[in-house]
């Protein structure tokens, strides 16, 4: 698929770091400065943001408060570097939640490059990972099959697509329009419409037993398997 | 993303042990064409696509260019359910182009493609949702009549008999193959069904209906069961429609309704229904498309005579149905007259460009008509200026030959054969002396 390094990184605080800025400009790395939460959903690109570089050294409240916003929504950002100072280490502990890697303020422009490009490493060779498997449902990607309880199902392209989306993030609600964007990435003659058509056709191939497996979000979009934060 | 797809599909002829991959194409009369190939030449098509010779299928035949090229449109590759339980035959429907890549004039699913491509250049795109009726019959032998095999009524709840287990076995086979299914219950006449579809875009929903026609006859046939799409097999009793439910959407949003103006109908809806009404009749022929579609069209069977629109009054032309709970999405138009006979491609495509026509020139959409037409005399229906579909495929002709609008909609190719294979055929039917005149005319005069 695309290349995810050409994907847009965010950086906090807005304006960006001089030397941060530039660090990223001489690796090739393309990213967008955002002030706060609301500024960074408004400028999410369609296929996501592809990671974040946060700098906390200086406003330690806010750079914290955007890797939540990063992290703390449907589908989370991954690849987060956070700045912090000497003195700052111990505000560490117990986020490790909020962030994939960390620099020490001031920080070598080699060392910011360096971690970006491993954490990109390391992202592709978990995305290699080629089953994906919740309740009976078992998506080998390698292979494009799909069974449910040991039956093979049938599925078209996009249904196969679409599900595997679903089922990598499970519990997770989506839009129409996020499916659309994730799944089929190009304009259709459906529209977004295109995907309740599809989440039709899947529930009917997992058959009556199992259709509630998505379940539909009155009003938002479509949720695979148990949201996490119930029982 | 389509290297993507054909890798999906290639891996999956592998894993399932595919040993036929058939092409599936439609004729211009909207008979489903097939050639199957091994899996080893499956990559090939899906690069290059397959060469055939063209010049035996209805509608293809230019002698000067017999050969033609079948692209699959891996989108729609499927394994097929009832040849064999562990599917060792899959489908694929293809488009059909010269030998250049372009488009061939004779292929009715790039009609409809360029139609669709039409509406989407204007920002639309086209929803529909048919409702198919049928008849189950014991195998016809030679100059047999049909013999029912039940005698159950509207929405008869008939659970031992043979037909509902047909009807069941055969939704279970749609909904495998991507189709999933609304509705479906026991229809007015002896032995005849009804299943509705739910919505999808109309290239979708054309390979659909022609899936559909297959999946009915195949489940039947492996219970020794006819299963015909005729539009009026038995005389006296309601015959088989496909009506078909209509939307337009644009932007996401549905642009048929508006919550502000009366049964929700947005100015753009009551264009395209206007649209629909003023070029009924030029588009009947592709709607209505056999001899016997027009012994449907008669009073008191609930099927449309009237070129009329009401909001629930069966025998208008279009009716615009009841939401339940003031649903935006739901909002619709429902066109009554086509027959589960016609070409979906082509029948599409006329809807789409009749009711574009309206939109784009503004047509307003007449009075609705909400009393029985059936009752009404003809002087009154005059007064309302309500004109009639036509009534014999001979009528028919005659308006779509006049219109410049079905000419450009179906491109001159599939203009010109239609008219002129349809004309060979109502020749055939004039000259043919039938039973009804024997019985009431050989001892009279």
């Amino acid at each position: 698929m695309v290349n995810d390094s050409t994907r847009l990184l965010a950086v906090f605080p807005d304006p960006a770091p001089i030397d941060v800025a530039r660090t990223l400009d001489l690796s090739g790395y393309s990213w967008k400065a955002v002030k706060s939460g609301e500024i960074l959903n408004q400028l999410e690109p369609t296929n996501g943001w592809a990671g974040a570089v946060i700098d906390c050294s200086d406003d330690p409240e806010g750079g914290w408060a955007m890797c939540r916003a990063l992290r703390r929504r449907d589908l989370p950002v991954n690849r987060i570097i956070v700045f912090v100072s000497g003195a700052q280490l111990a505000d560490l502990e117990m986020r490790d939640d909020l962030f994939d890697d960390f620099c020490l303020a001031p920080f070598h422009p080699r060392e910011l490059d360096s971690r970006l490009r491993h954490l990109f490493y390391t992202e592709m060779t978990v995305a290699r990972e080629s089953l994906i498997e919740y309740g009976g449902l078992v998506l080998n990607t390698e292979t494009y099959q799909a069974s449910f309880a040991g039956n093979p199902l049938d599925l078209t392209y996009m249904e196969y697509e679409l599900l595997k989306f679903l089922a990598q993030n499970p519990g997770k609600v989506f839009s129409r329009e996020i499916l659309l964007s994730r799944v089929w990435g190009y304009e259709y003659y459906g529209g977004a419409r295109t995907v309740d058509v599809h989440i039709r056709r899947l529930r009917a191939k997992l058959g009556e037993e199992h259709a509630n497996l998505i379940e539909t979000v009155r009003s938002v979009g479509y949720r695979f398997g148990q949201s996490k934060w119930l029982s | 993303m389509i290297e993507q797809q054909r890798d999906y599909v290639l891996r999956t002829v592998e894993e399932r042990g595919i040993r036929l991959v058939r092409l599936w194409f439609t004729d211009v009369l909207g008979n489903l064409k097939s050639f199957a190939i091994s899996p080893a030449e499956m990559e090939n098509a899906l690069n290059d696509g397959m060469i055939f010779d063209g010049s035996a299928i209805d509608g293809f035949s230019r002698v000067q260019e017999s050969d033609v090229l079948a692209l699959p449109d891996a989108n729609t590759f499927e394994v097929l359910p009832w040849v064999d339980p562990k599917g060792a035959e899959a489908r694929v429907f293809c488009d059909i182009a010269k030998l250049d890549g372009t488009p061939f004039d004779g292929d009715p699913r790039q009609v409809l493609r360029r139609n669709l491509n039409a509406a989407h250049q204007l920002g639309y795109q086209f929803y529909v949702a048919p409702d198919i009726e049928y008849f189950y019959f014991d195998p016809p032998s030679k100059d047999s009549r049909p013999v029912p095999l039940d005698e159950g009524g509207f929405f008869d709840l008939t659970s031992t008999d043979i037909t509902s287990s047909l009807r069941k076995e055969t939704i279970r086979t749609l909904e495998t193959m991507s189709i999933p299914v609304e509705y479906s219950f026991h229809e007015d006449a002896p032995s005849q069904h009804e299943i509705d579809l739910r919505h999808t875009d109309a290239l979708t929903m054309a390979d659909s209906v022609m899936t559909f026609r297959l999946v009915v006859k195949e489940i039947a046939a492996l219970h020794k069961v006819h299963a015909t799409f005729m539009p009026k097999p038995l005389e006296g009793v309601q015959g088989s429609g496909m009506h078909l439910h209509l939307s337009l959407f644009k932007d996401e949003q549905n642009a048929f309704h508006d919550a502000n103006e009366p049964y929700n109908l947005s100015p753009t809806a009551r264009q395209f229904m206007a649209g629909l009404l003023r070029h009924a009749a030029e588009i009947t022929a592709i709607t209505n498309q056999t001899v016997n579609s027009y012994k449907r069209l008669v009073p008191g069977f609930e099927a449309p005579v009237h070129i009329s629109w009401a909001r629930n009054n069966r025998s208008g032309l279009i009716r615009v149905p009841i939401q339940k709970r003031n649903n935006e999405q739901a909002t619709r138009i429902e066109y009554r007259s086509p027959d589960p006979a016609c070409n979906p491609y082509l029948a599409f495509s006329v809807i789409l460009a009749a009711g574009l026509r309206g939109i784009k020139e503004g047509y307003e959409l007449p009075q609705e008509a909400d009393a029985n037409l059936f009752e009404m005399g003809d002087d009154m229906l005059a007064k309302l200026s309500i004109e009639q579909l036509p009534q014999s495929m001979s009528e028919a002709l005659q308006m779509m030959e006049r219109s410049e609008l079905v000419a450009e909609c179906l491109g001159d190719h599939i203009f010109e054969w239609f008219l002129r294979n349809k004309r060979a055929e109502w020749r055939g039917y004039k000259t043919h002396v039938s039973q009804y005149e024997l019985n009431r005319y050989l001892r009279s005069l």
